[in-house]
């Protein structure tokens, strides 16, 4: 399943090499030409050069993930997060380190030892270390160098009816909705990017808007969903199972009004429940996208993910469907509409 | 040319973030090498050393940033004592008895950041730093109607410091980030006067860094490189600091990886400083930001980069200390990676 | 003047949603400019045609103000709501808002929390609907408002919300009708926007290349009781930027507006601002760089609903963006 695959796929950013060559293999049938760029996106292109409004699809392949930064003289591996990670997740958990593939755990001070006082606080990056098994430095620096990456090992499964745990689906769910949506029979100049570096600050999607230079771009997304007990209603920002979000405003972007409206109605008229994304914490390719040289109309469209940069989050797979009908009908009016001019 | 004299004399010299246009000129006169020079629209000086290979030739930016954070004129009190805040991240306990340079209408102006003596202070104030807020500049006005004559609102003040030699050829002062990769440069170009290469290498001593990376944001794409190569300071090792949050001073560059290294870029300056014997330090950034090579990737449809960090200890004070020999080892290793580039390989950087 | 100013401060324009703003400016200007046009994020460009030894100059006020998206409606009809730019707690507590199609609603904080440990999620806004089927019918989730208050004229010295920048936008809008054939071509951009990253600005900034770049803009002052530190005062002139935590104005800029106020007689002060920005931030970075300054309205009570300008100082903004209009800028980009 493509999902599965996408997200046991690894690629923090930087370093996005086994997520695009996996989505490589997967667009190549569906689009006219596939290239790199100097950062790493890739872009698959569909009907290069046909008139039309060029409309850009957009995820981010990149996933928050741990930088090797010190080999300590006894083999243990030191790490900073690369993204943001809430360290608390962290304490542990299992993990694969480096181009090796070397398995290790996430350690810290047994409970045993530590004082009533010291379990109020929560661990800092700087008091855990990844334990590879390794005796001493010379013996670690054979399998792990520095600046290489650990990522969670978190298989793919299904829970209960409908719902997905799986890493990294911030943003490999967008990833997926991507390659499904480019698959599409369009007559309109159609780009897929699939984007690096969003993690570390929307890096990769102003470089990709540079070259596409598109009229409409729709950022395909995981979002943060709260429904969590403890949360207030008001503060959930997504809820699984409504619907993918629509976005009215966050920290990078505040969407063209009228394509949020034509979303929203559009969802309405085929009766695919959305909801409107009740947070502007956050940001998004959107945000450097929208501000490309003289500017592009922009939307965000989410699926709504419980426990997002955490070694394991949920969604629910009804709001995946329902954010590619939501496109997929989207792409159909554009047709329509070029059809009729 | 004497590339260490000349880093001597830009440090010494005044180039505040935004008013760098005095320290261009300067630069422009320490580098003979250069076949073309020019200044942009923000002041970013371009020296453009061609290359031998044949049109059209790979494109290498060098960006250094020559700008240094300072001080600037916020009021002028009816006692003549001027207030001031700050261009760029000073931290405040540092400016606390300083000799300063007051950039006037007429001309500088020696002064002292002063504050309230110790004599006065109420028990346990000493064992808090004193707020920027509550420092001033003593420039010897009696009155605001005397100080209005020489200097106003918005004037700039910098740092009064001469080199310090120190043992071997560890050197202290003021403004060594980032004079010391303009410096690193000037070394690279005097390098690659004696050898071939193929490659167009634009140097960039870059303008208003330590404001925002403001300057290498416009130079880049003016110049559209295949390649940007940003030297800037990196944290030296010294008591107190992580080891992994540094780099080894007298041990050579460190050479970053992470989001904001190409990772042909950062292999090729890794086999580079090997064959050639230079050392260098591994440098793990997993925050890409905070240097000219952050903006210098994302300019336009995006460029390959890479940094070199030039070790560098007690950062952001008039007593910055290096090895100069590291920044020539950087300029070395510089030329030499620039010697050994050709089309196959500057092609080879978009196809991952 | 005033007219135009109360007309411009009473309108709703929260980021994003500035077309009732522009729209009005359009309306002002459309007699006296020689094209108009509106690019996709919403940037309204008037553009003055120059002599031919003129130079390009982009002038950017921006429409946009700061405000409030619902992001959520509760049973009982009340709203909850984040912040669009700046906004402060202590301004909206008490306060109302008014939404684009004219429901106005009290702000209030939640009974239980207290003054020191409030925060924005603690407060909410009471539009006098009894349920949640009832406020539907007036506001959704994702509508954006801005502060609900009238225009009050104190003789010299005004009072509206958002001053911030509707004053730039005035100052602009009084200079393109006082204009007849400038010796530089001007593009007078109302930019949008600018209260959540100096959006607009850039974009424009992009699509006109402009050989410099000033931005008409709110100002700080340190003349009210126990403020912080700043040598701004109200109805001391035109202020001209060195610098803000966006940009620092390109010395030759900031000499040209010192040298044209010495000139022409234009009460002018020197700001150094240690905070904030403009959208001259955003224009200095367009493509290979675009040199560039602000000239600055010195305004009081900066994001309340209550932001005080002196006419006089507007007077002398007017004054001196036709001096550059007219200016000689050879030399200086």
């Amino acid at each position: 399943m493509l999902l599965a695959r996408l997200t046991q796929a690894n690629g923090a950013p930087g370093q996005e090499r086994e997520v695009r060559d996996l989505i490589r293999s997967e667009v190549e049938p569906h689009a006219h030409v596939v290239k790199t760029d100097a950062l790493g996106n890739l872009l698959a292109i569909k009907n290069p050069d046909a008139p039309g409004p060029k409309v850009m699809i957009a995820a981010h392949m990149d996933e928050v993930a741990l930088m090797i930064v010190g080999i300590d003289k006894d083999g243990y591996l030191k790490f900073r997060p690369i993204g943001g990670v809430d360290p608390r997740v962290l304490v542990a958990k299992s993990v694969v380190v480096g181009s090796k593939k070397t398995l290790g755990v996430i350690g810290s001070k047994p409970i045993h030892l530590q004082r009533p006082e010291e379990r109020e606080k929560a661990f800092t990056v700087q008091e855990m270390v990844i334990d590879i098994g390794a005796k001493s430095k010379e013996e670690a620096e054979k399998l792990v160098k520095l600046g290489e990456i650990a990522y969670f090992t978190t298989a793919y499964e299904e829970l209960g009816a409908n719902k997905v745990k799986a890493k990294a689906l911030d943003d490999r769910v967008g990833c997926a909705l991507a390659i499904r949506l480019l698959q599409e029979k369009v007559s309109f100049p159609l780009i897929a990017a699939f984007t690096v570096q969003e993690e570390v600050g929307l890096r990769g999607a102003g470089v990709a808007a540079y070259q596409i230079e598109p009229d409409i771009a729709l950022v395909l997304e995981g979002t943060t969903a709260s429904d969590v007990p403890g949360t207030d209603e008001h503060k959930q920002a997504t809820a699984l199972g409504q619907g993918p979000a629509i976005t009215v405003m966050d920290r990078s972007v505040i969407p063209h009004p009228q394509l949020v409206q034509e979303l929203l109605a559009l969802a309405a008229e085929k009766g695919i429940p959305v909801q409107v994304r009740r947070s502007t914490a956050g940001g998004t390719d959107a945000g450097q996208i929208q501000l490309s040289k003289a500017g592009v109309k922009v939307a965000v469209i989410s699926v709504p993910c419980r426990y997002i940069h955490s070694p394991a989050a949920i969604m629910c797979k009804d709001d995946f469907e329902g954010a590619y009908q939501l496109v997929r009908h989207y792409l159909a009016r554009l047709e329509e509409r070029a059809g009729l001019s | 040319m004497d590339v260490k004299q000349v880093f001597r004399t830009l440090s010494e010299a005044s180039g505040i973030s935004g008013y760098e246009l005095e320290l261009a000129k300067l630069i422009q006169q320490s580098c003979p090498w250069a076949d073309e020079v020019r200044t942009d629209k923000l002041g970013n000086l371009i020296m453009l050393k061609k290359g031998q290979g044949p049109e059209p030739r790979p494109k290498v930016m060098l960006a250094a940033h020559m700008d240094e954070i300072g001080l600037v004129i916020t009021k002028i009190e009816k006692e003549g004592f001027l207030r001031f805040s700050t261009i760029g991240g000073f931290d405040q306990r540092v400016l606390l008895a300083q000799e300063v340079v007051v950039h006037g209408r007429q001309g500088a102006l020696p002064g002292i950041i002063g504050a309230k003596p110790p004599h006065i202070q109420a028990p346990g104030e000493q064992s808090k730093a004193v707020k920027m807020e509550d420092l001033f500049i003593d420039a010897g006005f009696d009155s605001a109607e005397e100080a209005e004559r020489s200097v106003r609102v918005g004037d700039l003040v910098t740092i009064k410091r001469s080199v310090v030699d120190l043992q071997g050829s560890l050197l202290a002062g003021k403004a060594f980030d980032d004079r010391a990769g303009v410096a690193a440069i000037l070394e690279c170009f005097k390098t690659l006067s004696t050898i071939t290469h193929q490659a167009d290498v634009y140097g960039v001593a870059t303008v208003q860094e330590e404001v925002g990376l403001r300057g290498a944001i416009t130079s880049t794409y003016g110049i559209i490189p295949d390649i940007g190569i940003a030297i800037d300071v990196g944290f030296g090792d010294s008591p107190g600091l992580p080891e992994t949050d540094t780099i080894k001073v007298s041990h050579g560059p460190g050479i970053a990886i992470g989001p904001h290294v190409h990772p042909k870029l950062h292999a090729r300056m890794v086999e580079t400083a090997k064959e050639w014997n230079i050392s260098y330090s591994l440098d793990p950034s997993p925050y890409p930001g905070g240097t000219d090579a952050y903006a210098i990737q994302v300019a336009r449809a995006g460029v390959a980069t890479i940094l070199l960090s030039i070790p560098l200890r007690y950062m952001h004070t008039p007593v910055e200390t290096l090895d100069y020999q590291d920044i020539q080892r950087t300029g070395r290793l510089m030329a030499m990676f620039i010697a050994g580039l050709d089309h196959e390989f500057v092609e080879g950087l978009t196809c991952f | 003047m005033k007219a135009i100013i109360r007309q411009l401060t009473e309108a709703c324009g929260p980021s994003g949603y500035e077309t009732e703003v522009t729209g009005l400016i359009k309306d002002l200007i459309k007699d006296h400019v020689d094209e108009l046009r509106t690019d996709v994020l919403g940037n309204l460009v008037a553009v003055k045609h120059g002599s031919a030894e003129g130079k390009r100059i982009m002038f950017a006020a921006h429409t946009d103000e700061i405000g409030v998206v619902i992001t959520y409606i509760d049973d009982h009809g009340f709203l909850r709501f984040a912040p669009i730019g700046g906004v402060g707690i202590s301004t909206l507590v008490g306060n109302r808002v008014r939404f684009a199609n004219g429901t106005i609603g009290v702000v209030y904080q939640e009974g239980k929390a207290e003054w020191k440990e409030l925060t924005l999620d603690k407060l909410f806004i009471d539009i006098g609907a009894a349920s949640r089927e009832e406020a539907v019918q007036k506001v959704q989730v994702g509508q954006f408002g801005v502060f609900h208050r009238e225009f009050t004229d104190l003789g010299d010295r005004l009072i509206a919300k958002s001053m911030d920048d509707r004053i730039g936008c005035a100052v602009l809008v009084e200079a393109l009708r006082k204009l007849d054939r400038p010796r530089n071509t001007l593009y007078c951009v109302f930019t949008t926007q600018e209260e959540v990253g100096l959006r607009g600005a850039r974009t424009a900034a992009y699509g006109l290349d402009p050989d410099l770049g000033l931005a008409l803009d709110v100002t700080l002052t340190g003349d009210t009781p126990e403020a912080k530190r700043m040598a701004v005062s109200l109805g001391q002139g035109a202020a001209i930027k060195v610098k803000d935590a966006s940009h620092i104005a390109h010395p030759r800029v900031k000499d040209l507006l010192v040298g044209l106020c010495e000139a022409k007689n234009i009460p002018y002060q020197m700001e150094v601002l240690e905070w904030g920005g403009t959208d001259a931030g955003a224009i200095h970075l367009t493509k290979e760089g675009v040199p560039s300054g602000t000239i600055s309205i010195p305004t009081r009570y900066v994001h309340s609903p209550s932001e005080m300008v002196d006419l006089r100082d507007v007077q002398a903004c007017v004054d001196l963006v036709l001096a550059v209009a007219e200016a000689d800028l050879e030399g200086v980009v």
